[in-house]
């Protein structure tokens, strides 16, 4: 097991050495020169400009600014954004809130998702089953700016039971529809694969056998079926929390919540790229631990796996 | 009979396999290939017909849009605002479904924007299923580096999420068509392709009729396109079905964000953006275009189901 994970997080670096060149390089051949930016409209006084370049470090070629900010990065330090905020203040600032935005919703497609999942899968073919692969397929195919403002317009202005946008990103109750618009489509398919994965292992060999030898029904699907089933899940849920973070920006948008997309959606906007990539160096290392995670909770599911 | 599987698959170039195959009659002592057993199996499936009907529909559309309206979608009439008169009362008054906040006629503009969303969809899933398709043939027929070269490259590129990276490379773009809106999914997208073309490679390759063209002397290229590639292809058919509606719906929500297509391209992700400014006053400017989109992304992702069911053996 612990040589399993050091091979795993050995296995790691090269992937992200890479992801961070690919994402070095598409944000540092942005068009337009973020520095001149600065001075908006009016030309830049060329002195000043040239100083504030040299202060960036945005006057050596573009190979000499990438060994400097690899070299950077693995010192803690992410740069600085042209208005000469520290990056890694940046991410400190967003990254809290957007991690509670995920969360909230990945605990909501996780518990309502496997919920719907688990009883469409018992009674397949009944009505409950049925009703759920069609509303599953509507959830899938509203886009995720429609479902937003849908929510929004239905839950906040009309029927006024929350506010329409986040006002304080501590207060629960107020990410609690972010979170739902967020974690929708992924609810539809956590409950789709498990309702595919419930069905397919009720023919299983170790469920007739549980049942025959008296087992309550609560521990025959709570131990055995349940647990049986989770794999594909896991698999899936595991991919969507990088997803989650990083794909927030829609609804981050919508109802103006002050995270990680829409610090991105500005940053993008403003050719920003050392805190485009700082972002981005934190979101791939969310998602290569991630699917690490999932690997090693293949072995919790199922103890015939194992990783010597 | 490879040549029935790759006909059935790309509803890639917006018609139906109904209209291309022309399926002979079984005879009683040939057993059916794969791909005729799914389409045997597609043909009786009320999801594949709704579906089919529906994308074949929306070809139209976006081929002949004139066939549709008569109406300019881009003449915008100001005094036809949605807002100078009353809400609704000018729903069904000359024109269908009313007028944006320019005055431009929505149902014109609903009818219009089908050509971006499915150009988009068809064009990328295209170009992914070719560069991930060629490139997990290569890694899974090869394996040794050349597997651990593409295979390390397509994690490096996986761990980009999509909609992130697409800003940013759209963002390059100062004039932005449905082509730069293709080149920037292509270039994230491919990866999934890649790995589950790799994995249905690795598996066929050790069958025995592989191993047969191999002692009868068959070249790589035979071996890889006649041989390997028919037996592979069904699980890259499945994931390109099903992600083709995804490709639509990350065209509108780039479009929304305004960093996907510009005016004067119609788009209903364009459409949608300019009209939730006015969701309050006039809710059905947003209802049309953001209506539209999610019957086109169901009819592919229902498109993609069906095919699923249909070519994989397990869930029958």
């Amino acid at each position: 097991m612990g040589r399993y994970v050091a091979r795993r997080l050995l296995q790691m670096i090269p992937v992200f050495l890479g992801t961070v060149t690919i994402i070095f390089f598409m944000t540092r051949m942005l068009p337009g020169d973020p520095a001149a930016a600065m001075w908006g409209d009016k030309a830049a006084d060329p002195a000043q400009l040239a100083a504030f370049k040299h202060q960036m470090g945005l006057d050596v070629s573009k190979w000499q600014q990438y060994l400097n900010y690899m070299g950077d990065l693995f010192t803690g330090d992410f740069g600085t954004t042209m208005t000469g905020r520290k990056v890694t203040d940046l991410i400190g600032e967003s990254f809290p809130v957007t991690i509670r935005l995920a969360l909230l919703a990945f605990a909501f497609e996780l518990i309502v998702g496997v919920a719907i999942g688990l009883f469409a899968g018992l009674r397949r073919g009944k009505a409950f089953d049925k009703s759920t692969l069609v509303l599953t397929l509507l959830l899938i195919s509203i886009p995720v700016p429609v479902l937003g403002f849908i929510f929004q317009n239905v839950f906040a202005i009309q029927l006024g039971w929350i506010t329409p946008t986040v006002q304080s990103s501590t207060n629960l109750g107020q990410l609690i529809l972010p979170a739902i618009v967020l974690g929708s489509i992924s609810l539809a398919y956590v409950a789709r694969l498990t309702r595919t994965s419930i069905a397919e292992n009720l023919k299983a060999d170790y469920m007739r056998t549980a049942v025959a030898k008296g087992l309550p029904k609560r521990k025959v699907i709570g131990t055995h079926l349940l647990r049986n089933s989770m794999i594909p899940v896991v698999t899936f849920l595991g991919t969507d929390l990088g997803a989650l973070m990083g794909g927030a920006i829609v609804t981050e948008g919508i109802f103006n919540v002050q995270g990680v997309g829409n610090a991105l959606y500005h940053a993008i906007g403003r050719s920003e790229g050392a805190t485009v990539s700082g972002f981005v160096v934190v979101l791939v290392l969310v998602y290569l631990f991630a699917s690490l995670l999932v690997d090693l909770l293949y072995a919790v599911l199922d103890p015939r796996i194992r990783y010597a | 009979m490879p040549d029935l599987i790759t006909k059935n698959a790309p509803a890639g170039d917006g018609e139906t396999p109904a209209e291309r195959v022309v399926v002979p009659e079984p005879q009683a002592e040939k057993p059916r290939s794969l791909g005729l057993d799914a389409w045997h199996d597609l043909r009786k499936r009320p999801v594949f017909i709704i579906s089919a009907v529906l994308i074949v529909l929306l070809v139209l559309f976006a081929i002949a849009p004139g066939l549709f309206t008569s109406v300019d979608p881009r003449a915008g009439d100001l005094s036809k605002h949605y807002l100078s008169k009353p809400n609704y009362l000018h729903f069904f008054q000359g024109d269908w479904f009313g007028y944006d906040g320019q005055g431009r006629s929505i149902y014109a503009r609903m009818i219009y924007g089908a050509r971006a969303s499915v150009v988009v969809g068809i064009c990328v899933t295209a170009g992914v299923t070719i560069v991930g398709g060629l490139l997990g043939m290569v890694a899974g027929y090869y394996g040794g580096w050349v597997d651990t070269i593409v295979s390390r490259f397509t994690d490096m590129v996986f761990g980009i999420p999509l909609l992130l990276g697409a800003l940013v490379i759209l963002n390059a773009f100062s004039v932005r068509t449905i082509w730069s809106v293709v080149f920037a999914l292509v270039v994230l997208g491919w990866t999934q392709m890649t790995r589950v073309m790799r994995g249905s490679v690795i598996t066929v390759k050790q069958s025995d009729y592989v191993t047969a063209a191999k002692a009868l002397g068959a070249g790589t290229g035979r071996i890889m396109f006649k041989h390997i590639l028919p037996n592979a292809i069904a699980p890259v058919i499945v994931v390109a079905t099903i992600a083709l509606g995804g490709y639509i719906a990350a065209e509108a929500t780039l479009s929304f964000l305004g960093i996907g297509l510009q005016d004067p391209t119609i788009s209903w992700g364009i459409d949608i953006n300019s009209a939730q400014k006015v969701i309050r006053q006039a809710p059905f400017v947003l209802f049309f275009p953001a209506g539209m989109l999610s019957v086109t992304v169901l009819a592919f992702i229902m498109l993609g189901d069906a095919v699923r069911d249909a070519l994989d053996p397990k869930l029958r």
